[in-house]
């Protein structure tokens, strides 16, 4: 598949505001991307024409309840079927921030088999307690399974902002240690809250800014088709976004948040 | 008597006729006191004499209609009204000083002013910025979080209104000190902590919610904002200006969109006009809104496709005033009457009296006007937003205003007299403050004083606030609120709004409310200064101006007093500057048991870049560099941080010398277009003390500095050197390679070499005597800048 035949949907609902700067991203890369209310791709029926599908930051409905909790319950009960499909033919699908707290909230992440009925995960109120917007650093642990990270070297150090308030991590307490070895041992785990030289935030603040088990900042289901994660690679894609070019005399054009885009693309265009 | 006052009709709704045509004096007044619509008795006297010209008596619908109108809040009866103060007639402070400024400078790229919800300059290509500050202190005073976040969607409904994509949000705000002392707390009004707490919160919700990034603003604490909180929100917004469209004809549908009406916000520009009280909660909690982000977020996707498909003729947002001052408003500008049908507006529940529907304030309601073949495509647009839109009647070529309800008409009203009230005559009274200039010897120890100064809130570092507003949101943010790793303070924010174009838009502010306790002229000339010299820092120029008032009671002559001088400065250094105001808003009657409101002016400038990768940030750069002050020092500690650390206010506040001003703004341009600059950071409270520590910490590297070397007048005490808060003074800081371009570029300026930029992880000062006056580890400094609003983790 070329670049320019790839089709990805950046869904949006009521309250969904991360879409332009998503779709910017995939566009300057050379692909189309397009926005689309789920209102219309219920009534068109039309969701298996895309080839990657993308839930964007945002508070989908308020966030009222809980954090993607009803575009998460309302996504199943109208397109339950399509996303299955979705999943099962390992078209990508990407969650950032709200996006991700939907996929959680669906029982798509961590989706250790396939579509969990229950979430097996939570997206927690950050600890320390509030909306926390700033530039933390990542690290990614991934060993090759999740196909959003595949341009990006194992280990390497990534910087991207987060603005949620609901971020932190977290298994039911009484699986934490079950599912945290499933993560490794199916390469789920993706990116980890890090300092700039990438020792690991071990819980401090704001070393990890919102308190998340394990300091995991995004994880991908057992495939590794469908990622999750709470800082906002749209954000981080060109140099002027970043927050110290002004003290730089040179900057590479594109800021870290690029590669996830990259490694998204580059699945689609040697896959399909 | 009030039996015969009221008489109710015989229907299955409640709606009275009003018994005006006999009523005395004492009743006008009684019956404008029970209808909470706050006239007065020359205002109900020439309502009682349009009834009897019409014969008949007014319905509750029609007085309230009136009383909405003319309220302080939505007519600007104060600014507009006649004054008499030192002996001469001024006829509108708005159009003597504030308009008129705008008229003398009479700029090619300013689009609309004035006119609509918000002002509008040109941007780039067929792009246009608009942009709006409003006020929302009386009901963040009753409900903080409702008060604040009903604020923010209020003046992005303002964005709206002008068709423009909002697309950034600032807000400045005014809090009583955060220890003060429960004891000393009146009945009724709560502790700053509180409301703190809950307009920070509110503040953070809506624009969070909405997806409008927050990259501008400034808290201020003072005593006299424990009992008036003064809380300002302002919104900018992109718009393509062929799509702008104001062109309603008769027969054009009025569709009111977005959320339900009900009984929350009735009577919110009533309130808004009148003192605090004991008992402002029991009475006006009505009158705060209830809000609801999403709902705006959803009519603002609809409206911008309307927008886009130019399917309507017009549109306003639903604020002060609700279906009355937009339908009103609407049919006085395009010279129609109208016809509303109240029972066709959705409601939140049942039993609204018409009267209410008509006035209520709720949220989230936008009013267009639909030329009727375009209604369906409208209508179909707002329903694929899941947003709620509905004709609630149409415009007419009568100038006449109907409204009926269930068949029956409830009010028919001239348009004409609705927008002529009486006007209002004031008189004012200026006296000189008598404070005197304080005597006291230098301190011995001035380390500790700058560390003071660091920590004192109104220095201190509002990361821990800032923070909780996503300031990055749609990817534009060029230039942060907070700059870098340790989150320096930049002096104004940069939008790219564009992707098409490297312009960039500036956004920056100035408020010094403690100058105005000495004079209020110099506060207003200072609060200009500041926000230009803030824009310009950055690289800002070609600067438009708003101006926001939060004053006392109007009707005081003193308060009033201090309002004409604080407009005479505006006119004059708008004017000196060049800067022209585009858009305001006033916000009176700030009075509580505790006394009235310093008066407290907020200008925020708007200016533009010509490529964001000019920006200039406020952090020193490289070990090695010059700094250089530009700008003159002056024995100017009036109101100043340091003398409120000694618990004094003084008499010498800063003064603005313009031409040299001028002067130095305009070559600041010049090198920084040249790339000449490494960093640059204005001087405001606590001086070239507080500026340069800044600079150090944020960047992390020391700096090393003489006081002998800082460019000054009458000034021999170290102390004052480091904390005078003389305007229009920058720091810059130059590397060698550029340091003689940029020598010849300033020459005519007042500027001096006063210091470099070291390895040495500490300020060091040194003093007129050549001993060291400060000397401090920027860990040091950091820490006592950043720990007093921390979040305490």
């Amino acid at each position: 598949m070329k670049r320019k035949e790839i089709n990805v949907c950046v869904l949006r609902v009521g309250g969904t505001n991360c879409d332009a700067e998503t779709k910017r991203s995939l566009q300057e890369l050379g692909v189309n991307a397009e926005v689309v209310h789920v209102n219309k791709i219920v009534k068109q029926k039309n969701l298996l024409n895309y080839d990657a599908l993308i839930f964007p930051g945002g508070f989908s409905y308020g966030d009222y309840v809980r954090a993607g909790a009803i575009w998460a319950k309302w996504i199943i009960a109208k397109l339950g079927e399509e996303l299955k499909t979705f999943v099962r033919e390992e078209r990508p699908i990407l969650g950032i921030c709200n996006g991700f707290q939907v996929l959680v909230e669906a029982g798509l992440l961590p989706g250790f088999e396939g579509i969990s009925i229950y979430p097996e995960a939570a997206l927690a109120t950050n600890f320390p307690i509030g909306y926390n917007c700033r530039w933390i650093h990542i690290k990614n642990e991934n060993n090759g399974k999740c196909i959003f990270t595949r341009k990006i070297s194992r280990g390497k150090v990534l910087r991207m902002p987060i603005a949620h308030s609901e971020g932190r991590f977290i298994f039911a307490k009484d699986k934490e240690e079950e599912y945290l070895k499933k993560l490794y041992e199916n390469d789920q785990l993706v990116f980890r809250y890090c300092d700039a030289n990438g020792e690991y935030a071990e819980g401090k603040y704001p070393i990890n800014p919102n308190g998340s088990f394990h300091d995991i900042a995004g994880i991908c289901n057992s495939s590794g088709t469908v990622f999750g994660l709470m800082p906002h690679p749209e954000r981080a894609f060109y140099w002027w976004q970043q927050p110290d070019w002004t003290r730089r005399k040179r900057m590479h054009q594109y800021g870290d948040g690029k590669l996830i885009f990259e490694s998204l693309i580059d699945y689609l265009t040697k896959k399909f | 008597m009030t039996g015969k006052l009221y008489v109710r009709r015989k229907t299955s709704y409640s709606i009275f006729e009003v018994n005006i045509l006999e009523a005395d004096d004492k009743s006008l007044l009684k019956i404008s006191k029970e209808l909470g619509i706050g006239l007065n008795l020359k205002e109900m006297k020439r309502v009682q004499e349009y009834f009897r010209r019409k014969g008949r008596n007014p319905t509750d619908v029609e007085l309230q209609t009136i009383g909405q109108t003319w309220s302080e809040h939505c007519f600007h009866k104060t600014f507009k009204g006649e004054i008499k103060f030192n002996g001469k007639l001024i006829d509108s402070l708005f159009k003597t000083y504030i308009r008129k400024a705008t008229e003398k400078i009479n700029p090619k790229w300013c689009f609309s002013v004035f006119e609509d919800n918000a002002g509008i300059v040109h941007f780039e290509d067929n792009y246009g910025i608009a942009i709006k500050v409003e006020t929302h202190n009386h009901p963040s005073a009753i409900e903080p979080f409702g008060g604040a976040a009903t604020g923010v969607g209020g003046v992005i409904r303002d964005i709206l209104g002008v068709w423009a994509d909002p697309i950034a949000c600032m807000d400045v705000l005014g809090f009583g000190p955060l220890d003060y002392d429960y004891e000393k707390l009146p009945p009724g009004i709560k502790h700053p902590r509180y409301i703190f707490s809950g307009v920070v919160a509110g503040i953070g919700s809506y624009g969070n919610n909405m997806g409008i990034p927050t990259v501008n603003g400034a808290i201020y604490f003072d005593e006299t904002y424990v009992g008036n909180v003064v809380v300002y929100c302002g919104c900018v917004g992109l718009l393509p200006l062929d799509k702008f469209r104001r062109n309603v004809k008769p027969d054009d549908i009025i569709v009111l969109a977005g959320g339900k009406t009900g009984r929350d916000g009735i009577h919110g520009v009533t309130f808004a006009s009148a003192e605090l009280t004991e008992k402002s909660e029991e009475v006006s909690r009505p009158a705060v809104q209830i809000a609801n982000p999403i709902e705006e977020e959803k009519l603002k996707r609809a409206i911008i496709k309307i927008r886009d498909l130019k399917l309507a003729s017009a549109i306003t947002d639903l604020g002060g005033g609700g279906l009355s001052s937009a339908v009103g408003e609407t049919a006085k500008r395009f010279d129609c009457g109208a016809i509303v049908e109240l029972e066709k507006v959705p409601l939140k529940y049942p039993g609204l009296a018409p009267w209410e529907i008509y006035v209520s304030e709720s949220q989230e309601r936008m009013l267009l006007a639909v030329p009727p073949k375009n209604l369906k495509q409208v209508l179909e647009i707002f329903e694929e937003e899941n947003s709620e839109a509905t004709p609630i009647g149409k415009y007419t070529n009568d100038k006449i205003l109907k409204i009926y309800y269930k068949g029956e008409k409830v009010a028919e009203l001239d348009i004409p007299f609705l927008f002529e009230p009486p006007k209002v005559e004031r008189t004012a009274h200026y006296k000189p403050m008598k404070f005197n200039e304080p005597n006291f010897p230098q301190p011995d120890n001035l380390n500790e004083v700058l560390l003071k100064i660091l920590a004192s809130p109104n220095v201190a570092s509002k990361e821990s606030i800032i923070r909780t507003y996503d300031h990055e949101v749609k990817g534009n943010t060029v230039l942060k609120p907070l700059q870098g790793e340790k989150a320096g303070p930049n002096d104004a924010a940069i939008i790219k709004p564009l992707d098409s174009s490297w312009k960039g838009i500036v956004l920056s502010c100035g408020m010094n409310p403690n100058y105005g306790k000495i004079d209020t002229y110099w506060m207003a000339a200072s609060a200009i200064d500041e926000a230009l010299r803030n824009n310009i820092a950055v690289g800002g120029r070609r600067i438009t101006l708003l101006d926001n008032f939060t004053w006392g009671n109007p009707e005081k002559p003193e308060r009033l007093g201090s309002l004409v001088r604080a407009c005479e400065a505006c006119y004059e250094f708008a004017t000196a500057f060049k800067a022209p105001f585009i858009s305001g808003k006033d916000s009176l009657y700030n009075e509580s048991p505790l006394g009235p409101v310093t008066p407290t002016l907020l200008i925020t400038a708007l200016g533009i870049i010509p490529d964001v990768r000019l920006a200039v940030s406020m952090d020193v750069k490289a070990p090695g560099d010059i700094i250089y002050m530009v700008g003159e020092t002056f024995k100017e500690l009036g109101g100043s941080e340091y003398y409120r650390l000694k618990g004094l206010i003084g008499k010498s506040v800063p003064k603005v010398r313009v031409d040299q001003a001028v002067k130095t703004f305009r070559t600041l341009t010049k090198v920084i277009d040249l790339g000449l600059i490494n960093a640059c950071h204005d001087l405001s409270e606590g001086g070239l003390g507080v500026a340069i520590a800044e600079m150090a910490f944020t960047g992390g590297y020391g700096v090393e500095l003489n006081l002998k070397e800082v460019p000054r007048k009458n000034l021999n005490r170290d102390d004052f050197i480091l904390f005078s808060e003389s305007n229009s003074r920058f720091l810059v800081e130059v590397s060698e390679k550029a340091r003689e371009e940029f020598e010849k570029l300033m020459e005519g300026n007042v500027y001096a070499e006063i210091g470099k930029v070291t390895r040495e992880n500490r300020l060091f000062i040194q003093g007129l005597n050549d001993k060291p006056v400060i000397d401090i580890s920027l860990n040091d400094l950091l820490k006592s800048w950043k720990q007093t609003l921390s979040r305490g983790v």
